[in-house]
């Protein structure tokens, strides 16, 4: 008498030699779940508890909507700073050779290195009116510690290796021989680098762009140094979380927190429509 | 042996090239602004950390350092690392060993969920400690009852720590691992291994260097974090202060010599993290990062 036959069934996990699964996946959820889901939770339900329009009250609210302009406008200008430079710096470190080169490569990564506070301190005290860079800046007219200005530098700072990181592997893999044929084809350089090499890059530099612009958002420690935080004016986002805080206003830096992160997971979205959009017009990430 | 044309090499090689990069003059215009870019927003700020401290002579300072709360601030400093590094390279082992060797529906929706810390703003990780743990947070009566204090105290800045560092050590090994495969542990388990005998004599060879790259990242982060640990440290001078919260503090106090002093501790924390990373890339690039093949 034959078997009934096997259902193929969906299973939750395919069948395998290798031991320890229970235990690892086990592990890895419990931890999870307490150190990163249970305390977001826990912002959630306090931000559910304010609701939609009580959250609205405090992002209206001019100091806070200010905070919020400052965080977004001003890391929006870095980020697209540290895009441009970070390509720059990208297409410089892959295609040409130049002594120091691995130094340079190696310095990229410093603001990831450099704790926040550390670089916060030292960005300060060079753009200082008395200090070594805003010394010069001030003879030109430009005020750049304890203004949006300072908090510019900061984030371009912060931001810059996001851009730099995320375009240097793509171009490493640009294949030359369809630069060759450009070039063959009788174009120029400069339009082979428009036209030919730029476009498959775009998506990248759009990724390093959103990256360097959700940290340049959530930023803390190497700005509030240089910002000088005058309400309306140097004020930002997550620096008003820290005084709600401390007047003990847990609503308050509720509902700054969510805005921030509301924002945070969009450019995430952002970021892996992006990346799904490449893979279908270009084939990779 | 079939081409009977002799493949000369181009008579002017830098010549045949030319097509395919940037003029001579171009080359080092752009090369010079890069440099100069980097030179100015990257390296001028961590000269300036060092220019600064030694600005008062050595024995300045050397003072910033025989200060007692400079002292406890090192020593929170290293002990919040000791916990927080070890319990994240578990964590991390784990959920590669999890997520790599094995096939499981909602890995993608895991991996996303460890990830998250990376885009959660410092701040806002130290609030929601407080939003657990606070006086007025979720657990708090609870925990006054008890007399159990983790807010503004070195629990809450050892958690806070945990949960900005969360990733770096899963994220480096999760790529890593699944590349490497599970056939050699396959091999292993048929030939009579344990499982952890496998793991530690086939699978451990196999991540070392990486394990070591991304022990050293977040080793620096735990370090050198500020915003969560400030957030939830109350800043208690001699208790709750590490290492960057006592250069704000030094700085907030006009203290700038002791500030950059202890500042330039971190700093070449950096230095030295960034030089053994680099060093790692350039040998054992393959064994570090997933996309290069192995073997």
């Amino acid at each position: 008498m034959a078997e009934p036959p096997l259902r193929p069934r969906r299973r939750f996990r395919q069948p395998s030699v290798i031991p320890g699964f229970g235990l690892t996946f086990g592990y890895t959820l419990t931890c999870l779940g307490v150190i990163v889901l249970l305390p977001l939770a826990a912002l959630v339900a306090r931000a559910s508890g304010l609701g939609l329009s009580g959250i609205w009250d405090v992002a209206t609210d001019p100091r806070v909507a200010s905070a919020l302009r400052v965080s977004f406008g001003v890391s929006l200008l870095a980020a697209l700073t540290a895009s441009v430079f970070g390509f720059l710096v990208a297409w410089v470190l892959t295609r040409y050779r130049f002594p120091g080169q691995k130094i340079v490569d190696a310095v990229v990564d410093l603001p990831f290195a450099l704790p926040t506070a550390v670089a916060g301190i030292a960005l300060a005290s060079l753009y200082a009116p008395n200090g070594l860079v805003g010394e010069q800046l001030a003879k030109i007219g430009i005020e750049a510690a304890y203004t949006p200005v300072g908090i510019y530098i900061a984030m371009v700072f912060i931001g810059l290796p996001f851009a730099v990181r995320t375009v240097q592997p793509l171009i490493v893999e640009i294949d030359k021989e369809i630069e060759e044929a450009s070039a063959t084809l009788g174009a120029g350089r400069w339009h082979t680098l428009v036209r030919v090499v730029l476009p498959p890059l775009i998506p990248a530099v759009l990724t390093g762009f959103a990256l360097a612009f959700a940290r340049g958002v959530g930023e803390y420690g190497s700005i509030i140094f240089i910002a000088g935080n005058l309400p309306y004016v140097s004020e930002i986002a997550p620096l008003l979380i820290v005084i709600k805080l401390s007047e003990f206003d847990y609503g308050g830096a509720c509902a700054i927190a969510t805005i921030m992160l509301g924002i945070s997971f969009v450019t995430l979205l952002a970021i892996n429509l992006i990346q799904a959009w490449s893979r279908r017009r270009f084939g990779y990430v | 042996m079939s081409s009977a044309v002799a493949i000369r090499p181009p008579a002017r090689p830098d010549r045949a090239e030319s097509v395919v990069t940037e003029g001579r003059a171009v080359r080092w215009g752009l090369t010079g602004i890069a440099i100069l870019f980097l030179a100015l927003f990257l390296v001028l700020p961590l000269v300036t950390v060092f220019i600064q401290a030694f600005a008062k002579g050595w024995s300045a300072y050397f003072a910033a350092f025989q200060e007692a709360d400079a002292r406890s601030a090192i020593r929170l400093t290293l002990l919040v690392a000791a916990i927080a590094v070890p319990f994240n390279l578990v964590f991390g082992v784990s959920a590669a060993w999890a997520i790599a060797k094995f096939e499981f529906r909602g890995k993608n929706l895991l991996v996303t969920l460890i990830d998250l810390p990376f885009s959660v703003s410092p701040v806002v990780s130290g609030l929601i400690y407080v939003l657990v743990f606070g006086s007025q947070g979720l657990i708090g009566p609870w925990l006054i009852e008890n007399d159990i204090q983790v807010i503004f105290a070195v629990p809450g800045i050892v958690l806070a720590t945990i949960f900005v560092t969360f990733p770096f050590i899963a994220r480096q090994l999760i790529p890593l691992m699944q590349e490497q495969g599970t056939a050699e542990e396959e091999a292993a388990l048929t030939l009579g291994a344990s499982g952890w005998h496998a793991f530690r004599t086939v699978t451990l060879p196999n991540i070392r260097w990486g394990l070591l790259y991304s022990v050293l990242l977040c080793n620096a982060r735990a370090m050198g974090e500020f915003g969560a640990v400030s957030v939830v440290s109350g800043h208690i001078r001699g208790l709750t202060n590490t290492l960057p919260l006592h250069v704000e503090i030094l700085y907030n106090e006009y203290n700038f010599v002791a500030s950059f002093a202890v500042a330039s501790l971190l700093a070449g924390l950096a230095l030295v993290t960034l030089v053994i990373k680099s060093l790692l890339e350039w040998r054992y690039s393959a064994d570090i990062a997933a996309g290069a093949r192995r073997h």
